[in-house]
């Protein structure tokens, strides 16, 4: 009884001496390797080189300081209440006389970590924060050998004082906002 | 005994019975939010006016509606009242209005608030209140005080309920912080500076409706919904001893008194209001120091139970086990 129509009868059939040197199959294999060296490359050479993402990508988190270069996050927890992945831990510390400069509120995150691995880089935490203090960025998350390097604390979170090492996230802001 | 309709639901209360609290017999959603009003403390309730009511029929022998919103807490009842809350759209109107008066000078800091996720005001002003402010002018600022050892008082939270007076009054048998000065000015304080030190001030922490009292020891220690409640008991020469333990993993960050669903301390036995001693709320911060009873049932819809899907008995703290590890240590 036949199926369908797509059967086909397997014959044992002996490959002729001509066949047998395979010459016609490498030649064509090479032929095909050969028209891919011209054509355009499917790969990129990254870190080099990077491919464009979108303005909403959801990458590497930061942690925002405002205009003065003090921390906005105050440890209110939400981005941690909020994480599906429970990725986010923090431990309050009340800001001590003279570190005004630093922080902007009077509480302020100790410790701030981020499990990266645990982390499925929905957003929600940026969607929960009323202090306007963590971002997802366009930046990827470096590759490494040790699961416990994937615990990002505060010296990789949070953005630094000067024009150079701040992250720009203003491309990201516009996206979101409403027309 | 006089029969009260509230909502279109109709109860039989005791003679003297308020409408805020034959309301809560009702139960549910009839019942009207109340920031000052404490079940607990005598003369409480009458200033902060969240908890008006509309009155459309006065009495049986007196049917004339009441001509404005009265304040349930203070209203009582009458034989064949009839009363709207919820179901009266220009009340709620009202109420919004009386939300917004309460968060004119209000920070609304609750990022960096301890009382935040238990705070009434933050309930309500989520229910009834708008999102944005039409306040132009400056806040009323303050400096944060030590009113006692153990006891900070952030005094631009307060909306003056009056509910610590009251437990100083009431529960403490000696007073020495008060309401100074009167109207827009009119704060919390001492005129000294820690003064607050008897033996049970630290109850004022628990009847606070918002941050503006709150315990030291447990500063910016845990946000309330990483931590687990539990009820636990000890035998305590001074009060009750009944109280619920805010843990994070087998560490006690706060001690609190038990609360009912209206937010007030429950009865201990006899009747008596289960206020707790200081030395319970601040010094006894070990496990050993308690019993155990077990998790806390707090409500689903609250933002403390986020996150403890374990099941309960899987909460429970083997505390046989951490006397062992603690007396092992000590040897």
């Amino acid at each position: 009884m036949q199926l369908t129509n797509r059967s086909q009868i397997v014959v044992n059939k002996q490959m002729t001496f001509w066949e047998k040197m395979y010459l016609p199959a490498i030649i064509s294999g090479l032929a095909i390797t050969v028209k891919h060296l011209f054509r355009k490359r499917a790969t990129v050479k990254y870190p080099e080189e990077t491919r464009p993402v979108s303005a909403v990508y959801r990458g590497w988190h930061v942690l925002k300081r405002d205009e003065q270069g003090r921390e906005n996050c105050t440890a209110c927890g939400l981005c941690a209440v909020a994480c599906p992945a429970e990725a986010i831990t923090m431990t309050a510390a009340e800001r001590k006389k003279g570190e005004e400069h630093l922080y902007r509120e009077e509480k302020y995150a100790a410790v701030y970590e981020i499990n990266m691995l645990r982390c499925i880089y929905c957003g929600l935490c940026e969607e929960a924060c009323p202090k306007e203090a963590i971002f997802l960025t366009d930046r990827m998350v470096p590759s490494d050998l040790l699961r416990s390097s994937f615990i990002f604390g505060k010296d990789k979170l949070v953005e630094g004082t000067s024009p150079e090492t701040k992250i720009d996230i203003s491309q990201r802001t516009n996206a979101h906002r409403k027309p | 005994m006089p029969k009260v309709t509230i909502d279109g639901h109709t109860i039989e209360v005791p003679e003297g019975t308020t409408i805020l609290q034959a309301a809560r017999m009702i139960g549910g959603d009839v019942t009207p939010p109340a920031m000052c009003y404490y079940s607990k403390l005598k003369t409480s309730g009458g200033y902060c006016r969240t908890c008006i009511v509309k009155v459309t029929k006065g009495s049986e022998k007196d049917p004339r509606p009441m001509p404005k919103p009265v304040a349930s807490c203070r209203t009582t009842v009458m034989d064949g009242m009839e009363v709207q809350n919820n179901s009266a759209p220009d009340l709620l109107e009202a109420r919004k209005g009386v939300v917004e008066f309460l968060l004119i000078n209000h920070p609304l800091d609750c990022p960096i608030c301890d009382q935040a996720g238990e705070c009434h005001l933050q309930d309500l002003s989520y229910e009834n209140g708008l999102s944005t402010s039409r306040y132009e002018f400056k806040r009323r600022e303050f400096e944060k005080i030590d009113i006692g050892d153990k006891i900070k008082l952030h005094m631009t939270r307060c909306i003056l309920c009056y509910r610590c007076v009251k437990v100083a009054d009431q529960v403490c048998d000696t007073r020495v912080h008060g309401v100074i000065n009167r109207g827009d000015v009119a704060e919390i304080s001492t005129y000294i500076e820690k003064a607050v030190d008897h033996d049970f001030s630290g109850n004022m922490i628990d009847v606070c409706p918002v941050g503006a009292l709150t315990d030291r020891t447990f500063r910016f220690k845990s946000r309330v919904w990483f931590t687990r409640p539990m009820d636990a008991h000890r035998d305590c020469k001074t009060c009750c001893g009944r109280v619920v333990l805010y843990m994070s993993g087998n560490e006690v960050l706060r001690v609190s008194a038990r609360k009912d669903q209206w937010g007030e301390v429950e009865d201990a036995s006899e009747g008596r209001a289960g206020w707790i001693c200081n030395e319970c709320r601040f010094e006894k911060k070990e496990l050993k120091d308690w019993t155990v009873e077990g998790p806390r049932n707090i409500d689903r819809h609250s933002v403390i139970s986020q996150n403890q899907y374990l099941e309960k008995k899987n909460l429970r703290i083997d505390v046989s086990n951490q006397k062992q590890i603690e007396e092992k240590a000590h040897n």
